[in-house]
């Protein structure tokens, strides 16, 4: 239940905690609450989950994942 | 999809498992909390990919097989009732009461939806004035900033026929009591990845501080399950015990702040009961009495009875990762998925259900 999807912020509207955007998953598309990001814009990445974002996805962290890989690779020869 | 598939890279997989035998020295249990992650590790056959030396053992993080009896018997009763609407994520409705489900009172004519969000739920209660719009708020951690928005938003607007039916569970006080338990066997924690974007993970270093043990905050892809057990099994052979980050696309040391700020007006700690475990101290959220009037079980003063688990089933060790499904001689065999004995079979993400979908043979 605690699955949240990323997906790309397209439009913004409303503010405070009306604050809500259209957020593109692929090829689908859902009006979703964005009060608890305040500064994602349209082109980032958030993670919905019932309806509401609850972070975004930081893009300068996403490719860790394989440079750590590296890393290692690199120790264990 | 973009930051989901490339996660799934089975080079990389192979790596990371190859990396992982070579680090590994000595037998590790580690535990993942996250159903979303329990699911993921049996449907991408992640304990295959480790060493025999390390055992996952399957944590109490799913919200709907914690869920008590009496709490799926209330919301029962709610449903049941000709002037409401009740509306509900898609699992619970097959959560067994004592007597039945939310299926069959939707059969037998109550007004039973589905919703994916509990904006929704407000939205059918604004639509629909003459009918009292009851949500079934069960979630861990994830699912709050979605449920405290919903309550606060309609005590603005002065939405009166919208209430909720609350069953919130919190994961680090559940950490605390499987380390805890005498019985315990669990030495490293891979944390729950989007629990840990709402509240950040300051509360593990107590956790890590207090009983010694490895606390890796992961998502919820193959590699970085793979990279959290990894960094986990890393520290154990280390003899180290720190709180780790694998999941920093999505998770920041201090959680998502505005979300807290907003759960922290709407819900307060409270005493809970976890089906298959018991009461666990501060492990709940119910709402703050600035929200009290949209308490479904104030408005509806519902009563219920409590039941308990089916002798044959081990639901309760399960969840306290001191046993694994297939341990239980009722697997399979009088407990499936039609017919749950117990709360770990109840929903998908359950490690009873996981292990009965993907990997009955290797029983
Ligand atoms: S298989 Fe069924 S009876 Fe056995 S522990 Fe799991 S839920 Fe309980």
């Amino acid at each position: 239940m605690c699955l949240a999807i990323p997906g790309r912020i397209i439009s913004v509207d409303g503010e405070g905690l009306l604050r809500t955007g259209r957020v593109e998953f692929g090829s689908i598309i859902k009006e979703v609450n964005l009060a608890f990001v305040p500064d994602a814009v349209v082109g980032e990445y958030v993670l919905i989950h019932a309806g509401i974002a609850l972070g975004k996805v930081v893009e300068e962290e996403a490719q860790r994942i394989f440079g750590y890989l590296e890393e290692i690779n690199e120790i264990h020869g | 999809m973009k930051y989901m598939d490339e996660y799934r890279d089975v080079a990389s997989v192979r790596k990371y498992a190859d990396a992982i035998k070579k680090i590994t020295v000595h037998p590790w249990t580690i535990m993942e909390v996250c159903g979303g992650q329990t699911h993921a590790i049996v449907r991408f056959g992640i304990q295959d990919l480790l060493p025999e030396k390390i055992n996952l053992v399957h944590g109490p993080g799913c919200p709907v097989c914690v869920t008590p009896v009496e709490m799926a018997n209330k919301a029962i009763a709610i449903a049941s009732r000709k002037e409401v609407i009740f509306c509900s994520f898609g699992d619970m409705l097959r959560v067994p009461g004592t007597e039945k489900d939310l299926r069959t009172v939707r059969a037998e004519g109550g007004d039973v939806r589905i919703v994916y969000s509990p904006l929704d739920a407000v939205k059918i209660a604004r639509k629909n004035p003459d009918k009292e719009v009851v949500f079934f708020a069960v979630g861990f951690e994830t699912t709050a900033p979605a449920n405290a928005i919903a309550v606060h938003l309609a005590a603005q607007e002065g939405i009166k026929n919208f209430s909720m039916l609350v069953s919130h569970a919190l994961v680090p006080p559940a950490i605390k009591a499987i380390l805890s338990s005498k019985e315990n066997k669990v030495q490293g924690f891979l944390a729950a990845g989007h629990v840990c974007t709402v509240m950040g993970y300051r509360e593990y270093k107590q956790i890590v501080q207090k009983f010694k043990v490895p606390v890796v905050v992961t998502g919820f892809e193959p590699l970085d399950i793979l990279q959290g057990i990894y960094m986990c099994i890393r520290q154990l052979e280390e003899d180290r015990a720190e709180v780790e980050n694998q999941y920093s696309r999505a998770v920041q040391e201090g959680g998502n702040v505005p979300a807290q700020e907003l759960i922290e007006k709407v819900f307060c700690v409270i005493p809970r009961k976890w089906r298959g475990i018991g009461e666990i101290p501060e492990s709940g959220w119910g709402l703050t009495p600035e929200y009290q009037s949209f308490d479904a079980e104030r408005r509806f003063d519902v009563v219920a009875e409590s039941k308990e688990e089916s002798s044959e089933c081990i639901s309760g060790l399960v969840l306290m990762g001191v046993k694994k499904p297939s341990d239980c001689p009722a697997f399979g065999k009088v407990c499936t998925p039609e017919h749950p004995l117990g709360a770990t079979m109840v929903s998908g993400e359950g490690a009873c259900a996981a292990y009965y979908r993907y990997r009955r043979d290797a029983t």
